[in-house]
């Protein structure tokens, strides 16, 4: 079945995949940018050397592609404290309104392989917030989730995490929070303690639970406006009463209906407030 | 608005940052495409490019907003950080995938969605730069048949962007400086 070059893709055949998977699997493609999405499978396709006919083969007939397929397909660059100064928002726009709740539940939806989630866990931790806090972690690709609980990432990785976590403002070291050895780190198991990693796919799943915080970054902007939408009344009915919900800097509720139930707190970071 | 029909593509990198201000600063009043840069910037310092120009030009540049309409006599900016990508229904949307060239925004991203949905209604231009981002690009581009105009390498500032670009692809134009302004002084 190996090529020696793989065929572009065109947008027809991108629907015919999305119609296909649709049909043969729990997977909903529908409202996903098309650009971006048939960007993500040509890259499948490279990698595999495949053409269109053997993709649309291996979807149906070859046990186990289709989950690979999503896991390939969803984008998973993340790094800690991406965009210090949002933190460094959560610090003095958020928590001391979060400090007023006697319980916390916080839903990092897209979660990717966990570096936002023990990020938010440090910044509750030094917000002495930590221990009335839990934190879900959800993500559509399984394969992330499994480096998510591991809590284990490339020592590389941290020249820039800590610049990160520096410009944050913060007034300890993050080198504080994990053991290097060899050439990874670890997150130290008191910032491990009160979360949870599980599957939820955005597109087609429900409410679970009802949260004080929601963040969700970088995620919608893979979504048509009709998808996010559907995600943005998800997360309205995930959030309790005057509850935080937190967006990409390049992510806006602006462009929805629903904003009118919603109090702007940062207008640079998407930072809003649930109000009716 | 109107949704644009056609557009022109820019992607520079190092060097191309003055060259570009003065292609804009040479715009006519009105014309009809939608203009759409990439210019590989450093998310970690904020430069305020689409500000400067808006004031110096007296028209509205700005950053390209993801799902936002590409509209008629639009001059938009790649946010720093994110591709920036041209969908079908002639609207952007951005993505943080992974970097290409070790750049994001990516020169090729943009090219090769925008060939995909303008087609030959395209004009992409290459500007100095100091790695290999544009060449796949413009490889898409003229397969949809588009127009590719590559700034010549004796007047970039940093020839290897251009000059990849030229020994990779055939029928790629050369241009000097002065005839990329007289391009965006005669755009209509």
């Amino acid at each position: 079945m190996a090529k020696l070059t793989s065929s572009h893709i065109s947008f027809q055949e991108l629907e015919d995949i999305i119609e296909l998977l649709g049909k043969v699997s729990g997977f909903n493609l529908v409202g996903y940018s098309k650009s971006s999405l048939k960007r993500r499978v040509q890259r499948v396709l490279d990698l595999e050397r495949m053409d269109i006919v053997d993709l649309k083969n291996a979807i149906v007939n070859v046990e186990g592609f289709r989950t690979y397929l999503m896991n390939e397909i969803t984008v998973n660059v993340t790094e800690m404290f991406r965009d210090p100064f949002y933190y460094a928002a959560l610090r003095t726009d958020v928590f001391p309104y979060l400090e007023t709740f006697p319980r916390l539940k916080f839903w990092s939806a897209g979660c990717s392989s966990g570096e936002e989630v023990y990020s938010l866990a440090i910044m509750l931790t030094e917000a002495r917030l930590y221990n009335r806090s839990f934190i879900y972690g959800t993500d559509v690709n399984s394969h992330v989730l499994e480096v998510a609980k591991k809590a284990i990432y490339p020592l590389k990785n941290f020249k820039l995490y800590t610049e990160n976590y520096n410009a944050t403002g913060s007034f300890r070291s993050l080198s504080d929070y994990y053991t290097a050895m060899y050439d990874a780190a670890i997150i130290h198991a008191d910032i491990r303690k009160n979360m949870l990693f599980s599957q939820h796919n955005l597109a087609t799943d429900y409410v679970f639970n009802e949260f004080q915080f929601i963040s969700c970054r970088n995620v919608l902007i893979y979504f048509d406006l009709e998808l996010q939408n559907r995600i943005f009344h998800l997360f309205y009915e995930s959030l309790s009463e005057f509850g935080f919900l937190c967006l990409g800097t390049k992510e806006t509720l602006f462009n929805h209906e629903i904003m009118a139930k919603f109090k702007v707190i940062n207008k640079k970071f998407n930072i809003y407030q649930k109000i009716k | 608005m109107e949704k644009a029909n056609e557009v022109v593509l820019v992607g520079g990198s190092a060097g191309s940052y003055t060259l570009i201000t003065d292609m804009m600063a040479a715009l006519p009043e009105t014309f009809s495409p939608a203009i759409i840069i990439v210019i590989h910037r450093n998310p970690r310092f904020t430069t305020k490019i689409e500000d400067t120009l808006s004031t110096r030009l007296q028209k509205e540049v700005v950053q390209a907003a993801d799902k936002a309409a590409i509209l008629k006599g639009g001059i938009y900016f790649a946010a720093p950080g994110y591709h920036l990508l041209v969908e079908p229904d002639k609207t952007f949307s951005l993505d943080i995938s992974e970097r290409i060239h070790f750049s994001r925004p990516s020169i090729d991203v943009l090219f090769e969605t925008a060939a995909d949905v303008f087609l030959d209604r395209c004009t992409a231009f290459l500007l100095s730069g100091a790695n290999q981002d544009g060449t796949d690009g413009i490889r898409q581009l003229q397969r949809m048949g588009a127009k590719v105009i590559v700034q010549s390498p004796t007047e970039a500032s940093i020839s290897t962007m251009p000059k990849h670009a030229i020994e990779a692809s055939e029928r790629v134009d050369i241009y000097s400086n002065r005839q990329i302004l007289s391009y965006f002084r005669n755009l209509k």
